[in-house]
């Protein structure tokens, strides 16, 4: 692991980033826009709005991350960027930091903005610390990042790394507790639902809207970042010096 | 000629989705030498070049390259590869591809501009790569070799599509860089390059045919067009294998 890779990477990420700024335009209006929309949909129910509006806003980052690493990282596979790279005295973890760091920067001023948007200009609450809410979703994208750089090695176009994201984070919105609370869910579903890192992105969201910081969210963020951590380290050991 | 070769390859056998690529070959590269790698598109020349490099995964065999086991976490700053496809970032300008690569091989800044001007690209050095012509874009990537100096390039087609001058004037460079000791390991399936090495490796099928001098294969096959002399040795080659 090297400082000066991992901040060249980072840097080179971010230039990328910066020649396509109808990307970046879309990673940061977007989500502001559908918290608007949100907002509005729940006109006639402002204590619904109160419930979802802080949840949706920790989850935008890990959705965005996702799709904006599977597709960066196919790119870097398909290319030939990667074999470069992993023919070069570059390590691992160094290409995995880098975009982090940028990606990580991103999600960072994302949620910023969502937050607000949301917290400003729509009136929504939460009881605890608006900083906590911000840690999580920075957490989600990191979590969003590290499955959407595995997933890249399991997809040969574009087309194919974004059909992960219905297969992969849908069912993931709907089994959280986002739409319906999961007591209320079928007992096998449940059981789905505490397997998934989602779930416990949501519960911490929704306890910091709630409440405090507690011990509880405190566990949920953990979770969250252990399951990054794991999917961080699957999708490392998917960068292969040596193909087939 | 130094005593060492640059690079021995013994017994290889690389399978690639069930089938034979490369059925057991052995050779050597000579260092200090341009070596041509002959043969024509699909006879294996990007998968044994990617063997030498240590990203293929290879079914048995040896590959040693300026002493050390294909691969070798020590090899990565010594060894220059270039893919027939050019791999440099579509979306940076030639001159931010280069700065990213120099600061990952770890050399000093200056070398993007010396390499910037060796591959003739001064005048698109701003230019982001995505907009190039492909033979521009070849350019960038074999550029990106050339800036740590390493002592083995392993280049794969780096003159397709490019314009006569400029393809002499990079054959000079390679003669150049081996007349300073670097052994330089090119591939190509335009025989009117082959006059241009030290040493030939012609192959096919997955078969390395012949590893003879320009001046050698002549003589072994008395003729004095090397496109013909291929043709006699692929000949001569078919008729002992179907003995």
């Amino acid at each position: 692991m090297s400082a000066r890779i991992t901040l060249a990477t980072a840097a080179r990420v971010m230039l990328q980033l910066r020649r396509d700024p109808r990307t970046v335009a879309m990673l940061l209006v977007v989500p502001c826009l559908l918290e608007v929309l949100l907002r509005y949909v729940l006109d006639g129910q402002p204590l619904e709005f109160q419930r979802v509006g802080t949840p949706l806003l920790g989850i935008f980052p890990f959705i965005s991350m996702f799709l904006v690493t599977a597709i960066t990282m196919l790119r870097e596979r398909t290319t030939g960027t990667l074999e470069r790279l992993m023919a070069m005295p570059l390590g691992k973890l160094d290409l995995l930091a880098g975009y982090g760091i940028a990606f990580g920067a991103v999600a960072a001023v994302q949620a910023g903005l969502t937050a607000g948007v949301a917290f400003g200009l729509l009136d929504l609450q939460v009881a605890g610390s608006e900083w906590v809410v911000a840690g999580l979703a920075m957490a989600n994208a990191v979590l969003g990042m590290a499955l959407g750089l595995f997933v890249s090695a399991f997809a040969t176009t574009e087309f194919q790394a974004v059909q992960f994201m219905p297969a992969i984070v849908i069912p993931q919105l709907l089994l959280c507790g986002l739409l319906v609370p999961r007591d209320d869910m079928a007992g096998a579903l449940q059981a789905l639902a505490d397997v998934l890192p989602l779930t416990y992105a949501y519960d911490g969201l929704a306890r910091v809207t709630t409440g405090g910081f507690d011990s509880a969210a405190l566990r949920d963020l953990l979770v969250v970042a252990g399951a990054a951590l794991l999917a961080l380290t699957l999708g490392a050991t998917t960068l292969r010096r040596r193909t087939p | 000629m130094a005593a060492e070769p640059a690079i021995v390859v013994r017994d290889l056998l690389v399978r690639r989705g069930g089938v034979d690529v490369l059925h057991r070959i052995s050779l050597e590269v000579p260092a200090a030498t341009v070596t041509g790698l002959l043969g024509p598109s699909g006879c294996g020349k990007s998968t044994l070049m990617r063997s030498i490099v240590g990203v293929q995964v290879v079914a048995s065999g040896t590959v040693t390259v300026l002493g050390e086991p294909a691969g070798s976490r020590s090899l990565r700053a010594r060894v220059g590869y270039v893919t027939q496809a050019p791999s440099v970032y579509g979306d940076l300008s030639v001159r931010e591809n280069l700065r990213y690569f120099a600061t990952v091989l770890g050399t000093a800044p200056e070398r993007v501009d010396a390499v910037i001007e060796t591959v003739g690209m001064n005048a698109f050095a701003g230019r982001v790569v995505g907009s190039l012509s492909g033979g521009q874009r070849a350019r960038v990537s074999l550029a990106t070799a050339l800036l740590n100096e390493p002592p083995l390039l392993v280049l794969d087609e780096p003159t397709v599509g490019l314009d006569p001058l400029l393809r002499r004037d990079l054959w000079g460079t390679f003669a150049a860089l081996a007349a300073a000791g670097t052994t330089l390991l090119v591939s190509s399936h335009v025989m009117d390059e082959a006059d241009r090495c030290n040493h030939l490796l012609l192959m096919r099928d997955g078969h390395i045919l012949a590893a003879e001098t320009p001046r050698g294969l002549r003589a072994q096959t008395g003729e004095d067009d090397l496109g013909e002399a291929f043709v006699r040795t692929i000949e001569r080659w078919e008729t002992e294998a179907a003995r």
